[in-house]
């Protein structure tokens, strides 16, 4: 590969680095669309309380609001992390 | 009953102010009355890229205080029969703006335009959640750059939950994608994001893609909307708009490069 060359194939990946990047951010910065207003503020307080009993990363709380025809389902996920269980069986 | 039309961005110099004269225009061409509002206070802009800068005698914030009638305010278009535009307060403070005031003069234009484009400004503040707050229809025009496509994702989500419609429950803001200053030379070489990705991203429709172009600046030089210059790319982009969102079926042109003797030879593209 040429010196030439190299630099143009590095600057082909911006465009798709860009890409990755905005999917992440935006992905994040989303509430739901037409969702309720409280719902980060849901997140954060259940943080907390999770806090209380298990250290866990802001990022192992997802609060997601969906639609399933008439009903709306509140969807809570925490992931724990494994060393506390690994933890506690030794 | 008008329609009424946001054209927003979150981000500042993306082109809505272009693409507003260009839309309002583009209406009125196609034989509709159409009134096209600056809602950037402090900030006039829209007069100038009109070519009707020496005209404004009265403006937005003279209305919604009573100071002057609608019949005073609006400045008619000197090319266009259907086409009226109604200035920004060039020195009043934001505050001055009210969702009250801007409501009954929206109300007062509806009886007599089919379409009412609002100019927002950049940014998130009162002005702009006030151009968007009555929309009907929304354009979000975004440039492929990360910054733009985030701040657009922004304002999509204000027009769905932060508007009348949203409000109320109704029918939601019909809300599409406006790319602008679209370089696909750029875009081949993995320089630039593609009209795939931004929509992709932000899934939304797409209404159009108006490539870079040197017709913008001569145009607003000229203080003539881009789709009066009919040869022009940018012209012709924007009249492709106009058609799709009068419910017209056309194809997206100006996504490829046309590449000249010497591009095609060397693979540079570079125009
Ligand atoms: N398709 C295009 N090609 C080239 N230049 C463009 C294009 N669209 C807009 N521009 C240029 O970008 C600049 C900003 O455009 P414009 O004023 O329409 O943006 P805006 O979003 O209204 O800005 P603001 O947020 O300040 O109101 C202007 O100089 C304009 O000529
Ligand atoms: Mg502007």
């Amino acid at each position: 590969m040429s010196f030439l060359n190299y630099f143009q194939s590095q600057k082909k990946n911006t465009a798709r680095v860009a890409k990755e990047r905005l999917q992440i951010i935006v992905a994040h910065e989303r509430s739901p669309r037409g969702g309720p207003d409280y719902l980060p503020l849901l997140k954060e307080e259940l943080l907390l309380v999770v806090r209380k009993y298990v250290q866990v990363d802001p990022s192992a709380v997802t609060v997601q609001l969906d639609r399933d025809g008439d009903c709306e389902v509140l969807e809570l996920n925490v992931i724990l992390p494994e060393t506390q269980s690994a933890g506690r069986r030794r | 009953m008008a329609r009424i039309i946001v054209v927003t961005s979150g981000k500042g110099g993306v082109g809505k102010t272009t693409t507003s004269a260009s839309f309002a225009a583009g209406l009125a061409k196609a034989g509709h009355r159409t009134a096209v509002i600056d809602f950037d206070v402090g900030l006039r802009n829209l007069d100038l890229i009109m070519g009707c800068e020496r005209r404004v005698v009265y403006d937005f914030v003279n209305v919604i205080n009573g100071e002057a009638n609608l019949k005073q305010a609006l400045i008619k278009d000197k090319r266009l029969d259907n086409l009226y535009i109604l200035p920004a307060s060039q020195t009043r403070d934001k505050e001055a703006l009210t969702q009250d005031g801007v409501g009954r003069v929206l109300e007062e234009l509806a009886q007599d335009f089919d379409y009412i484009v609002c100019d927002s400004p950049a940014g998130i503040e009162r002005g702009a959640m006030l151009a968007a707050y009555f929309a009907d229809d929304a354009i979000v025009v975004t440039n492929p750059e990360v910054s733009s496509v985030r701040d657009s994702d922004r304002i999509i989500g204000i027009l769905s939950s932060k508007t009348r419609r949203a409000e109320r429950g109704e029918e939601p803001v019909t809300t599409r994608l406006l790319l602008a200053r679209y370089a696909p030379g750029r875009v081949q070489k993995g320089e630039m994001l593609s009209v795939e990705d931004v929509c992709e991203i932000l899934a939304i429709d797409l209404l159009g893609v108006v490539p870079e172009s040197k017709a913008v600046l001569a145009a607003s030089n000229a203080g003539v909307p881009v789709i009066m210059d009919e040869d022009s790319d940018a012209g012709q982009a924007y009249q492709d708009a106009v058609a799709r969102y009068l419910g017209e079926e056309r194809p997206h042109r100006f996504l490829n490069e046309k590449k000249g003797f010497l591009g095609r030879l060397f693979g540079s593209g570079n125009s």
